[in-house]
C-alpha cells in the first residue's frame, strides 16, 4: 500500500477560503440559506468553512445542520459490514430555503442520492446546492456534480482519496492511497 | 462492536450486554427520526414483516406496526380470531404457508411460553417475540431499561423494583433478565403466592412489603394483576390487593426521596396504580410507548441488516 499527498495543509487553507468567497457571490447576505454538511466527514468540512464565513466576514447566524444518511443509503443488506449511524442534528425547517450540502469527497454520488431523500424529511427546499472539497471525476454512478468544488482528482476505482482533519487525524491533508 | 449477536430476538436471555448497548445506541438515531417532520425513513424498503397475533394486544401491535411502516418495509398483518388457526391449521403450517407468500421477518406474539424459539428452529425468517405466554417480552424490557436510561443516566447501579403478578408475567422475567444483564439491582415485591419459588436463583431479592420496597428503590415498575391467566385465586380480593401492593399519591409523597413510576400498560386504573400517580410527573409510562417504537424499529432494523439476500 502506498500513499501519495494530494494536499497539504497550505493549499487546504487556500481552497477553503476560496470556497467561501464563491458561497458569498452566490448567497450574499445568507438570509434564506442553510448549510448541512454529511456525517461524518461533511461536518468538519462545513465547520471549517462556517468559521472562515463567521471569523473573516462576520457571517455568524447561518444556521447549520448535521445530516447522517445511513438509513438513507441504497446498499444496505448489500454490504458486508452493517452500516453505522451517526447523529443527525437538525434544528430547522428547510422548506423554501437554500441549502448548501457539504461533503468531503464526491465520488460515486450515492451519497449524495441518499443526502437529497433524506433532506426531504425536514421540508421542501427552494433549492439544493453541493459543496465538495474533492471531486473524483470519471468515478460517477449517478448524474450529480458538484456546485463548488476544491480539487478534482483523477483516481481509478482501487485508489481511496483520504481527508485528514486536524480535529481527528492531527493534521490538515489529502492522501491518495493506492493498494 | 456493529452487529448482534443473535439472528432472532427470542429472548433477553439470549443477549448479550453488547447488544443491549447497540439497540439503545440505534434507537436514540431513531428516536431522532420519530420526532421529525416527516417520520420515516426508507430503509427496509425491501423487506416484508409479518405480524402474527395468537394473543390480543394493542400496544405492542400497534407500536410494532407504526416501528416497521417508519422503516419503510411492507406489513401484513394477522390475528388469530379471524384465521385458519380456528380450522384447526398447525402454527409451522400457518407460518410457512405466510413465508411461502415471501415474508422475510415473523413478529409473533404467542400464547404458548417457547413458541418463538420452536418457530425459529423450523422456519427460514427472523422472528422477532412480541410476548409468548409467561415466558418473555423482550422488546418491552429492551424499552423499559431505555426509558430508565433516559430519565436516570443510566442503568447500571440504579435500584429497581418490578411489583405485583411476577408469576404470570412476562414482561418481569424479561426485565429481570435486562436489568441483571446491565449490572442493575432488582428487587421483586408482590402476594407470596404471585411470586415464583426459587426466583432469587435469577439473582433478585424478594421483598413482600410494598413500603420497604419503595423506599429501597429508585424506579417502580408496576405490574397489571393478569386475571385472564389464573385458574384459581391467588389473593383474597382485588380490594386487599389494592391495599397491599397498589401505589396511590399518598405512599408516593410520603417516600423521602422521588422515585420514577413505570407500567408495562394495559393500566387497571386504582388497582395496581391510582390515577393520580400513573398522570404525575414521576410516571413515565407515556414515555415507555414513544420509546416503544424506537426500540422495535432499532431491533428490527439490526435483524433485518443480518437477513441474505
Amino acid at each position: 500500500m502506498s500513499q501519495k499527498m494530494l494536499l497539504n495543509s497550505k493549499e487546504i487553507n487556500i481552497i477553503l477560503h476560496r470556497l467561501a468567497c464563491q458561497l458569498i457571490e452566490n448567497h450574499p447576505g445568507f438570509e434564506d440559506t442553510v448549510i448541512i454538511g454529511i456525517q461524518p466527514r461533511g461536518v468538519y468540512l462545513a465547520e471549517r468553512i462556517l468559521n472562515i464565513l463567521k471569523v473573516e466576514y462576520g457571517l455568524d447566524a447561518i444556521p447549520f445542520g448535521q445530516l447522517d444518511i445511513t438509513f438513507y443509503r441504497d446498499d444496505f443488506r448489500r454490504s458486508s459490514k452493517p452500516l453505522e449511524a451517526n447523529k443527525t442534528k437538525i434544528d430547522f425547517i428547510v422548506e423554501d430555503k437554500k441549502v448548501i450540502l457539504v461533503d468531503d469527497v464526491l465520488y460515486t454520488g450515492r451519497s449524495i442520492r441518499s443526502a437529497l431523500t433524506a433532506i426531504q424529511s425536514f421540508g421542501r427546499p427552494k433549492e439544493i446546492e453541493l459543496l465538495t472539497l474533492i471531486d473524483r471525476r470519471f468515478s460517477r454512478h449517478l448524474p450529480i456534480q458538484p456546485d463548488y468544488n476544491g480539487r478534482q482528482v483523477d483516481a481509478i476505482n482501487d485508489e481511496k482519496v483520504k481527508v485528514h482533519w486536524k480535529e481527528n487525524q492531527e493534521e490538515d491533508a489529502v492522501y491518495l492511497i493506492s493498494k | 462492536m456493529s452487529e448482534l449477536s443473535v439472528d432472532h430476538l427470542l429472548g433477553i436471555k439470549y443477549l448479550k450486554p453488547e447488544d443491549i448497548d447497540l439497540i439503545f445506541k440505534t434507537a436514540d438515531h431513531f428516536k431522532e427520526v420519530i420526532n421529525r417532520p416527516i417520520k420515516k425513513v426508507p430503509s427496509l424498503r425491501d423487506i416484508t414483516i409479518a405480524n402474527l397475533f395468537f394473543e390480543n394486544s394493542t400496544r405492542t401491535r400497534l407500536s410494532f406496526e407504526l416501528a416497521e411502516k417508519r422503516l419503510s418495509a411492507d406489513v401484513i398483518n394477522f390475528s388469530s380470531a379471524s384465521s385458519s388457526v380456528k380450522k384447526g391449521e398447525t402454527l409451522i403450517d400457518t407460518v410457512n404457508n405466510i413465508l411461502a407468500m415471501k415474508v422475510d421477518m415473523v413478529v409473533m406474539r404467542h400464547p404458548n411460553p417457547g413458541a418463538g424459539i420452536f418457530l425459529s428452529k423450523h422456519v427460514d425468517a427472523s422472528i422477532v417475540n412480541a410476548g409468548d405466554g409467561t415466558h418473555e417480552h423482550p422488546t418491552q424490557a429492551l424499552l423499559d431499561s431505555y426509558s430508565i436510561r433516559e430519565r436516570l443516566g443510566e442503568v447500571k447501579g440504579k435500584k429497581i423494583v418490578i411489583v405485583g403478578d411476577i408469576m404470570h408475567s412476562r414482561v418481569a422475567l424479561s426485565n429481570i433478565f435486562a436489568l441483571k444483564l446491565q449490572g442493575a439491582e432488582v428487587k421483586v415485591c408482590g402476594p407470596k403466592t404471585l411470586i415464583p419459588k426459587h426466583i432469587e436463583s435469577l439473582g433478585v431479592k424478594v421483598e413482600t412489603n410494598l413500603i420497604k420496597a419503595l423506599e429501597w428503590c429508585d424506579v417502580a415498575n408496576m405490574l397489571r394483576v393478569q386475571n385472564e391467566r389464573m385458574e384459581i385465586s391467588y389473593f383474597p380480593s382485588t380490594r386487599e390487593y389494592t391495599q397491599q401492593f397498589g401505589l396511590n399519591k399518598k405512599i408516593l409523597d410520603s417516600l423521602n426521596k422521588e422515585i420514577v413510576v413505570m407500567h408495562p400498560g394495559p393500566i387497571n386504573r386504582g388497582v395496581e396504580i391510582t390515577s393520580d400517580v400513573a398522570d404525575s410527573n414521576q410516571a413515565i409510562i407515556l414515555d415507555q410507548v414513544q420509546n416503544g417504537v424506537a426500540i422495535r424499529m432499532a431491533v428490527i432494523y439490526l435483524l433485518a441488516s443480518k437477513i441474505n439476500r
